[in-house]
């Protein structure tokens, strides 16, 4: 047996740390480094589930779940995963996670479930969880991992939940499936956006999202 | 009055100058004057003038060229007004009819757009652009006159910031700012913009009229009924039996949007536009060769069984829905058409077969006018990249052998 005693010693830092820097982990997502409107990953499942917001807060929650559990456990092991086989090695981690996930979808919200079809199974390809755990996961305690995939997880569910607020609301003119609009504005000669519905919608919102954040911010790329 | 004009704008212009109270809305203030004044100031540095023509004239011209098409318009939406109700109204009672229908909405085109513009200008401090007043009579010559208005509104807000000022402004456009306004509508309202709700005489408030509804009066455009006819059968049969002759179609004294169902006036402007120097030729040539050569290719390969739009002749595709309208007055845009000579042919042949292929092959669109500009646009820089590409790479051939 090699000296325990030493190892103890190097892990002896508080676990639960709470200061400015975790803090950050878990508010930098929001706007400053958002997975969507800035680092520009995730686009796929947020223009397919965010007609409406009901599919769009269990998917936000769906992949918040991934991202916690998934940055937790890979940090836990992040030591003993040989470096050449660490990709295969997370996405089987991600992957256990995303079927517990859709199980548990399957067995309590049987009809969102149905509604988000294949983009529950998706999340294990979603760029944010992937780019998490290479990025985060491999090189840094449990305790700040699942804040960091906290922090990512929420930011990625406010811009879903922002674009399906709107999308609803013009496209359907309801908001969690209980019409807002109404019926005398319909009479007055009010419709839908037909655009709204549709892809594109969500692309020209998600642009429209990117342009107010970053003229509030003063990001740009270049 | 030109003095006290003069003297009107002198005594403001303090107030719009830098650290002037109202500053911010130079960009009125100047628009306001140089509509109204030739401006005194001149060119700071060397002059550099290659033709006197600037972005002001070039416009204005596309204005007047539009001026045949306006008012063919404005009797048609009337004519047709009448007619879905059963009545044959003297060309006076139509143009009041029609003039109802169309000038609130090229209003509300320049009002809205023209808010949206204006907002645009203070925010970013540049002027207010002269082709904004194109855009905006553009945009309501592709509707029908049927539209409600404030479809007209959103629909060229949309265009104006999505379609323009989010790459900059004129000139870094991607897409025809009109044409971008026209399909938002089509995609966001488009009971509204095509098929048979459009000219349903009781559909709309101005022509609310429900009682005098003729039965069997469809409103269906020309291609709709085309398109329509059973496969195999002839659609210039249909056409003939929905009660137009080719002469018709020409005039255009057909159910369409506001600009377009008239090739005779159109032509006046494409001629008037080639004279000036102002829209390319070449672009309107590419395009039209491009829509025969596929629409008569579509004519060699039809079988019995085929879609009737497959033998519906070539001269019948150039004279019917957009096409002409699209292809002298938004395919050559200069902004979002290609810029080199040969590009513009390139580019308006593939407009015209793409026109061609989304009204034959398409089933769910009669009419691919305005699909087919908006993506030739997208692919416009490509075209020139690869023609000043070989271009310079020839050059450099020959440089070398000297």
């Amino acid at each position: 047996m090699s000296s325990p005693a030493t190892e103890i010693k190097a892990d002896s830092a508080p676990m639960f740390v709470w200061n400015k820097k975790t803090k950050a982990l878990i508010t930098d997502p929001f706007l400053d480094d958002n997975p969507i409107t800035v680092q520009v990953l995730g686009i796929c499942s947020a223009l397919a589930v965010t007609v409406q917001l009901n599919t769009s807060l269990v998917m936000a929650a769906a992949v918040t779940a991934v991202i916690c559990s998934s940055n937790v456990t890979i940090s836990m092991v992040r030591n003993l995963i040989p470096p050449q086989i660490r990709i295969i090695v997370q996405l089987s981690i991600i992957a256990s996670m995303v079927i517990v996930v859709d199980q548990v979808l399957q067995a309590f919200l049987y009809d969102i479930s149905k509604a988000l079809s294949v983009f529950v199974g998706l999340i294990i390809t979603n760029c944010i969880i992937m780019g998490r755990a290479e990025a985060y996961a491999m090189a840094n305690p449990p305790w700040q991992s699942f804040l960091d995939g906290l922090g990512n997880g929420l930011g990625y569910g406010a811009i879903l939940v922002t674009v399906a607020f709107f999308r609803e609301l013009f496209g359907s003119g309801s908001l969690f499936g209980f019409q807002v609009v109404p019926e005398a504005a319909y009479d007055a000669g009010y419709e839908n956006m037909g655009l709204m519905v549709l892809a594109p919608g969500a692309f020209i919102l998600l642009g429209l999202l990117i342009w107010a954040q970053r003229s509030y911010t003063g990001f740009s790329e270049a | 009055m030109r003095d006290s004009i003069e003297r009107l704008f002198d005594s403001l212009r303090p107030n719009f100058e830098k650290d002037g109270k109202l500053e911010y809305f130079y960009p009125a203030f100047e628009g306001m004057e140089t509509a109204l004044l030739t401006v005194g100031h001149r060119t700071q540095a060397d002059a550099h003038v290659r033709d006197p023509l600037d972005m002001k004239r070039m416009m204005i011209f596309v204005l007047y060229a539009l001026i045949p098409c306006i008012l063919m318009g404005w009797y048609n939406a009337g004519n047709q007004a009448y007619l879905s109700e059963g009545v044959q109204a003297a060309p006076l009672d139509a143009l009041i009819r029609g003039g109802w229908a169309m000038l609130p909405t090229i209003l509300m085109s320049y009002t809205a757009g023209g808010i949206a513009e204006l907002i645009f200008c203070f925010v970013r401090k540049h002027e207010i652009n002269e082709g904004f007043l194109v855009t905006a009579m553009l945009f309501p010559l592709t509707l029908p006159p049927t539209i409600p208005l404030w479809m007209t509104g959103a629909g060229i807000i949309f265009g104006v910031v999505i379609g323009k000022e989010v790459f900059g402004g004129v000139g870094m456009n991607i897409l025809n700012p009109a044409l971008t306004a026209r399909a938002f509508v089509f995609f966001t309202y488009p009971a509204y913009i095509s098929g048979a709700k459009v000219w349903d005489a009781g559909g709309s408030d101005i022509f609310a009229t429900p009682d005098a509804l003729v039965d069997g009066y469809t409103g269906a455009t020309p291609l709709l009924a085309a398109a329509s006819a059973p496969a195999g059968s002839d659609p210039v049969a249909a056409i003939t039996a929905a009660g137009w002759s080719f002469k018709d179609l020409v005039l255009g004294l057909h159910p369409g949007s506001m600009g377009e169902t008239s090739t005779v006036v159109i032509a006046i402007g494409a001629a008037f536009l080639i004279f000036v120097g102002i829209a390319s030729w070449r672009t309107m040539v590419g395009g039209v060769v491009g829509l025969l050569a596929t629409t008569f290719l579509f004519n060699m390969i039809a079988g019995p069984e085929s879609n009737p739009m497959m033998l519906l002749p070539p001269h019948y595709h150039l004279v019917m829905g957009s096409f002409a309208f699209g292809i002298v007055f938004m395919a050559t845009d200069p902004v979002s058409s290609s810029a080199t000579p040969v590009g513009k042919i390139i580019y308006g042949f593939f407009i015209g077969v793409l026109c061609a292929l989304i009204r034959v092959v398409n089933p769910a669109y009669p009419e691919g006018m305005m699909l087919a500009i908006l993506f030739m646009n997208v692919f416009a820089p490509l075209i020139d990249y690869v023609i000043v590409k070989r271009s310079t790479a020839r050059r450099a051939k020959r440089l070398a052998a000297v």
